[in-house]
């Protein structure tokens, strides 16, 4: 580990009209880490997550991606998205375009990558995923776990410096989820850094370097996996684990 | 019948003309709704509110004002152009509101995650929107779409208005030095059929050819 940080947020607040979704954060991820943001419905954590592209612009604090500033709308920050991946709850896959077309869409567009290199770089980042066999179909014509995977590896075509979850398996029936999970846990293990919003706790619990619990728009608890599940020091933690992890 | 037959050469006459204006209408409209759909849901406030000034005036006006205001209003801002060229700007103006409306209503197909996923990936507004919006909204749309483009082929008439011979002015020649009204208009009206009805199959099999599998 280098130890560099590739996201630092510095006292982070946002707003929806009257509502503090984000209060004060402050939260740095080091190169080839991974971070499981958890947290009760409405604590935030997805709201942290599209804040890091700034799908949603902050009210106050600063975001700084590999030492930079989080630019302000315009070219500079297509810049900046482009090193970033995401990968969405509802896949948002391209519903007109092939798998392979929607992988090689982000390259070839925005970074000016060769339309052959670009495809043949899908190809690999398919086979990747297993779903090589699918590069030709429609996403309507993908099971929900096919999507999402052909997401993961639009995503990674952009050789992004950073990956973000934003609750990816939520979507999924439960046999799709382990293909995802999967995928995923692969990619913790090559030392992709990633911030992942999930309710998935093996995952956390087996990818996880740092698991960070949110609630009511505060990082309430951060802590190692194999601490926070069995030791949490809060006990805002521990009734929420106490309630997911009863049945 | 015969009034009909004997003037067959002036109808067909006449009915290219209304296809030709009518095409290049087409195509002018096509590119200004586009246009102005596109800025309306821009990122500069400015041209949105224009765009939404532009779509209301025009589409509230009836077209027989627009034609009359435009035509003689060129001249006077130094403007003299032929009145065919006249005509199918008119109507390219006029046609264009809706289009832009009907894309906007396109738009509103589009997923907005989809929207989300191509500003990650960095891409500029421009190709979010040329790439991944456009595309979806238009094949949404083609059934309004082709509804417009037989209104346009009807709306054509009115550039008889300013004296274009098409296939309006062409039956109202007819029938005036003929004395025939009704055999002429009725010649006229299965003319207008023969552009109308073929075009909303066509749009048809377009419809369902571009559909895409949600």
């Amino acid at each position: 580990m280098t130890g560099t940080p590739v996201v630092v947020l510095d006292k982070v607040n946002k707003w929806f009209d009257q509502l503090h979704v984000l209060r004060d954060i402050d939260l740095s991820v080091d190169a080839g880490e991974v971070v499981v943001v958890i947290g009760p419905s409405g604590s935030g954590k997805s709201t942290l997550c599209r804040c890091i592209n700034r799908l949603e612009a902050i009210d106050s604090g600063t975001i700084h991606l590999d030492g930079v500033p989080l630019p302000d709308e315009g070219k500079e920050l297509a810049r900046v998205r482009a090193q970033v991946g995401m990968v969405f709850q509802s896949f948002n896959l391209f519903a007109h375009k092939s798998v392979l077309a929607n992988v090689t869409l982000g390259p070839v567009k925005a970074k000016g990558v060769p339309k052959a290199a670009a495809r043949e770089r899908a190809m690999a980042l398919l086979e990747r995923v297993g779903i090589a066999d699918k590069a030709e179909r429609y996403p309507a014509e993908l099971s929900g776990g096919q999507q999402q995977r052909a997401a993961i590896a639009r995503a990674l075509a952009m050789e992004p410096t950073l990956m973000l979850f934003d609750e990816p398996t939520s979507a999924l029936d439960p046999e799709m989820i382990a293909e995802v999970l999967d995928v995923m846990i692969g990619l913790a293990s090559e030392g992709t850094t990633m911030i992942v919003v999930t309710h998935e706790m093996g995952f956390a619990r087996s990818a996880a370097q740092r698991v960070v619990f949110m609630d009511d728009g505060r990082i309430v608890e951060t802590a190692s996996p194999d601490r926070f599940f069995s030791a949490p020091e809060t006990d805002r933690a521990r009734d929420f684990l106490s309630k997911i992890l009863a049945h | 019948m015969d009034i009909v037959l004997e003037n067959f050469d002036r109808f067909v006459q006449g009915l290219t003309t209304t296809l030709s204006l009518t095409a290049l209408s087409w195509v002018g409209a096509f590119v200004i709704g586009v246009a102005v759909a596109s800025l309306r849901v821009g990122p500069i406030p400015p041209l949105r509110g224009a765009g939404a000034v532009y779509v209301e005036v025009v589409r509230n006006c009836p077209l027989t004002v627009l034609f009359v205001v435009f035509y003689f209003g060129f001249p006077s801002i130094g403007i003299i152009l032929p009145k065919f060229a006249s005509a199918v700007i008119i109507l390219s103006v006029y046609t264009g509101a809706f289009v832009a409306e009907t894309v906007r209503a396109g738009f509103n197909t589009v997923a907005r995650g989809q929207v989300e996923a191509a500003r990650t990936l960095g891409l500029s507004f421009a190709q979010m929107l040329g790439m991944v919006v456009l595309p979806q909204a238009l094949r949404a749309v083609v059934g309004p779409l082709g509804s417009l483009l037989s209104a346009l082929i009807r709306n054509s008439s009115i550039a008889f208005s300013i004296s274009v011979i098409e296939l309006t002015g062409t039956t109202f020649q007819i029938a005036t030095e003929t004395a025939e009204f009704i055999p002429v208009f009725v010649a006229a009206a299965v003319a207008y059929l023969l552009l109308t009805l073929p075009t909303g199959l066509v749009v048809g099999v377009i419809e369902r050819r571009v559909a895409i599998k949600r």
